[in-house]
């Protein structure tokens, strides 16, 4: 019935309708660039095990990027969820290795280290949501508070030591897969990963909310317009710190992945680097790092260009180094791209 | 029988013809035309910016114009200045009385033509000139005393008489009256009929178009930069009159413009009663109400504490002390939600700063404070949304490409509607608008000024501070003068005169409180 009803545009906004799409589709089509560029140019790269490969190495990111989009969406930024990945990677041993307190059966025991460990980093976000609002502190120095002090207490948590382990009861959530055929030789279907079926699952959800939701539009007028959103009675306070938690939810997950991956928690280690790779991925994809418009499926999209981009230097043998100097590029080229979108 | 009136039998006195100005680009006047006939008392009307001023400045020399024609006394004209155009015979009086105060009343009189005897000031003959100037409109006082000694009419008096004094042969009166009481309005109007038998020509601008009918022979009415139409005072209606002036049908404006003063009515009980708030520097101790259906205006100077009061009613700033209650109920506004719950919409001065949220659409923006009602379980209606959206931007006219366009390519004033409307969809009970037209330009602002007024006519509490004196004036059931964050006056709709209100803005005078009003 909606849709009976057409209203002409006028051709200026069509305009920045077509500079907006460009910014919107440029991030897309430089993924499939990159694609092509390697269908071509680098060796075996048509393979199960090339994407498997990209596919778990990405997961962690982008888990981690969609609680960062919806922070940025509100104008804020998250510093700390690398060291939130930390404190959830290092108590989630604690627990289902039975250190704290002894749990018989295995599967509650690692029930209670993941809802622990995720639940530990939510609430963690939790605090710096409320930094932010009840001292209106900036997110950029309200949650630097964690990324230093998180790995800190990390460590505290775990003695600072490493906490080695082997547990497929756990491990699942880095190692398992999904649809795995019941036997396969190397270079075939393994199934998908179980981390990529939780990043799937959490991008979809994550970007209905933004887009369907009364959540998801109190994210989006805050980041437009604070005091605006709040003259219309959008709960700021309440609004942001929510988003400051998911954003601590997902780094719990995501922390989770990454020791299950690496079958070991290093709090020192573990996950350095990963709130820039975070940012960097919501740049990419085309969320306005000012607020205000956001896109989660950009943020997938983001995250695979980087995680790619990596991947094609590498596997043409140019080294890590450079690789990030191009990762920089990448985000200026993403920054700017933006302007244009906006002018 | 539109265009024009018959036309005077003798050659006009003065013809401006098909003057075209512009500021900046924009054009303040487009070919407008203005005839006056010789003795002929001319009204010029229309709403703020239709182009009445720089239709005078022009005349007058202060302003140049960049198209047209003028012929004043028989020959073409052209003022370099007021002090020119005053020579050449015509003289203007100003809304603000331009006289010196701490001299005499002879030598405001005199200024600038003194009577000289041996390169010397002849006072005696310049006291008796200003005598005889006098009385010829019936005043009689001590021509020597400083001007600051008499009232604002009787000064008033004085810029006239000095205005006439130099033997003018067309006088402009801009809003003559404005600061006279009944009385003196009526020895003015003898003034100008007194003026009119001796061959003297008037333009007289006025918005109280009551007077017009009082005083004047013909009228021209200006819209948007041009003379819509010149006609005898006898022959059009004062509905056609306002009609003309807005540039609507006659049936539109006589449902809406049953004047003012009929308003008092539709007035209820009160909806809003603010008792004592202190916040601050800026608000000391402030109490007033609104009722249901009214228009409550806030005047003050910058500073004066109107914005920060309204905005701790809203809950938008935090209150130190002080009661409010809305219907009764008592209301403790922490937030703006709480008074968005309980019934109060707030539009802000600053619209790109605190209105709308630029990168969202239309809808979004006008359903802001609606949202939580149209979700369920956390999820927006969007069937819903749009229905209401669609519904308002039909009835408040919102020109956009539709629901989905940016609110930031909008107009400031189809911004400005969406605000309103984003309060008007849930149906408050009061309605604060801070400066609801500033930057607004003339169309849209007229369009919202009457939509403020139906709105009071169904029953909406609205108040309203605008720094323009005029739209507080003009569309307030009651006036509050702030100053200095104090409540220092409070007229009724038929004593708020600019004056007076103005008076109270600058310098105070708690006399002018009613007993009752700040307890």
């Amino acid at each position: 019935m909606s849709q009976a009803q057409i209203h002409p545009a006028t051709p200026a906004v069509r305009r920045i309708d077509a500079l907006s799409a460009i910014a919107r589709y440029s991030t897309l089509a430089a993924l499939i660039l990159l694609i092509l560029f390697n269908v071509f140019f680098t060796k075996n790269f048509v393979s199960w095990r090339v994407l498997d490969v990209n596919l778990t190495q990405v997961a962690a990111i982008v888990i981690v990027g969609v609680g960062m989009t919806l922070v940025i969406a509100t104008g804020g930024i998250d510093l700390s969820v690398g060291s939130l990945m930390a404190i959830s990677g290092a108590i989630a041993p604690i627990i289902f290795l039975n250190k704290v307190f002894y749990v018989g059966e295995v599967h509650v025991a690692v029930a209670l280290a993941m809802i622990g460990g995720i639940l530990l980093a939510g609430a963690f976000g939790w605090f710096n949501g409320w930094l932010i609002t009840r001292f209106r502190i900036q997110p950029i120095i309200a949650t630097l508070v964690l990324f230093i002090a998180g790995r800190g207490i990390a460590q505290v948590m775990t003695n600072g030591s490493l906490q080695p382990f082997k547990l497929d009861t756990f491990q699942w959530i880095g190692l398992g897969r999904l649809f795995a055929p019941p036997s396969a030789a190397p270079g075939d279907f393994h199934g998908v990963p179980d981390q990529v079926v939780i990043m799937l699952v959490l991008v979809a959800a994550a970007a209905w909310v933004l887009k369907r939701s009364l959540f998801g539009r109190q994210i989006l007028a805050i980041g437009g317009n604070e005091r605006a959103a709040r003259l219309a009675g959008v709960p700021v306070a309440q609004v942001k710190r929510w988003v400051y938690c998911i954003s601590g939810l997902c780094a719990g997950v995501a922390g989770l992945v990454v020791i299950a991956i690496n079958s070991s928690s290093d709090a020192n280690q573990v996950d350095l680097g990963m709130e820039l790779d975070a940012i960097a991925a919501v740049a990419v994809g085309g969320t306005l790092l000012s607020g205000g418009r956001a896109t989660i499926t950009g943020t997938l999209i983001g995250a695979l260009i980087i995680q790619l981009v990596r991947y094609t230097l590498l596997a043409n043998g140019v080294p890590d180094d450079v690789a990030k100097l191009v990762k920089a590029a990448l985000i200026l080229a993403a920054v700017w791209l933006q302007g244009q979108g906006r002018a | 029988m539109t265009a024009s009136a018959t036309p005077p039998s003798v050659s006009p006195l003065l013809s401006m013809r098909s003057i075209s100005k512009a500021f900046g680009g924009i054009p303040a006047l487009a070919a407008a035309s203005l005839e006056v006939a010789p003795g002929e008392v001319h009204a010029l009307v229309g709403q703020n910016g239709a182009g009445k001023s720089t239709m005078i400045k022009i005349l007058t020399g202060y302003v140049s114009r960049d198209e047209g024609d003028i012929q004043f006394d028989g020959g073409p004209f052209e003022a370099r200045s007021p002090q020119d155009a005053q020579h050449k015979g015509i003289s203007t009086i100003y809304q603000e009385i331009n006289l010196v105060p701490f001299r005499s009343v002879t030598e405001n009189i005199c200024l600038g033509r003194e009577s000289r005897r041996f390169g010397l000031l002849d006072w005696k003959a310049m006291h008796e000139q200003a005598r005889t100037l006098l009385a010829r409109f019936k005043i009689d006082l001590d021509v020597r005393k400083p001007l600051l000694r008499f009232n604002t009419a009787t000064q008033q008096m004085v810029a006239i008489a000095r205005a006439i004094g130099f033997e003018a042969k067309l006088v402009i009166m801009d809003e003559p009256t404005s600061s006279l009481d009944e009385r003196e309005v009526a020895v003015l109007f003898d003034v100008i009929r007194q003026l009119k038998s001796e061959g003297v020509s008037v333009i007289f601008v006025s918005h109280k178009l009551d007077e017009l009918y009082e005083v004047c022979d013909r009228v021209t009415i200006m819209r948007d930069g041009r003379t819509v139409r010149t006609a005898d005072m006898a022959s059009i209606s004062k509905l056609e009159l306002v009609a003309s002036m807005l540039g609507r049908d006659i049936a539109q404006v006589a449902k809406s413009a049953t004047a003012f003063g009929d308003r008092r009515g539709q007035i209820g009980d009160v909806v809003l009663a603010a008792d004592h708030l202190s916040a601050g520097h800026k608000v000391h101790d402030i109490s007033f109400s609104v009722r249901r259906g009214e228009i409550v205006g806030f005047a003050g100077l910058l500073g004066a504490g109107r914005t920060e009061t309204a905005r701790l009613v809203f809950g938008a700033d935090p209150m130190r002390s002080g009661a409010i209650s809305l219907d009764g109920k008592s209301l403790v506004p922490r937030e703006p939600i709480d008074a968005i719950r309980a019934g109060i919409g707030f539009s802000p001065e600053d619209r790109k700063y605190e209105g709308i949220v630029p990168e969202m659409a239309v809808a979004e923006n006008l359903t802001l404070a609606l949202m939580p009602q149209l979700s369920k379980a956390g999820i927006v209606d969007e069937a819903k949304q749009r229905a209401i959206v669609e519904k308002f931007i039909k009835r408040l006219d919102i020109k956009c490409s539709g629901p989905d366009q940016k609110i930031r390519e909008l107009s400031g004033g189809n911004q400005q509607k969406v605000l309103l409307a984003r309060w008007l969809a849930m149906n408050p009970k009061l309605l604060i608008l801070d400066e609801p037209t500033r930057g607004i330009d003339v169309g849209a602002k007229a369009e919202i000024q009457s939509l403020i007024k139906e709105l009071a006519d169904q029953g909406l509490a609205v108040l309203m501070i605008s720094s323009e004196l005029e739209e507080v004036l003009e569309g307030s059931d009651r006036v509050f003068v702030l100053r200095e964050g104090r409540n220092v006056a409070e007229f009724p709709h038929a004593e708020a005169s600019e004056s007076a209100v103005m008076t109270a803005m600058a310098h105070g005078d708690s006399d002018l409180i009613p007993e009752g009003s700040s307890s």
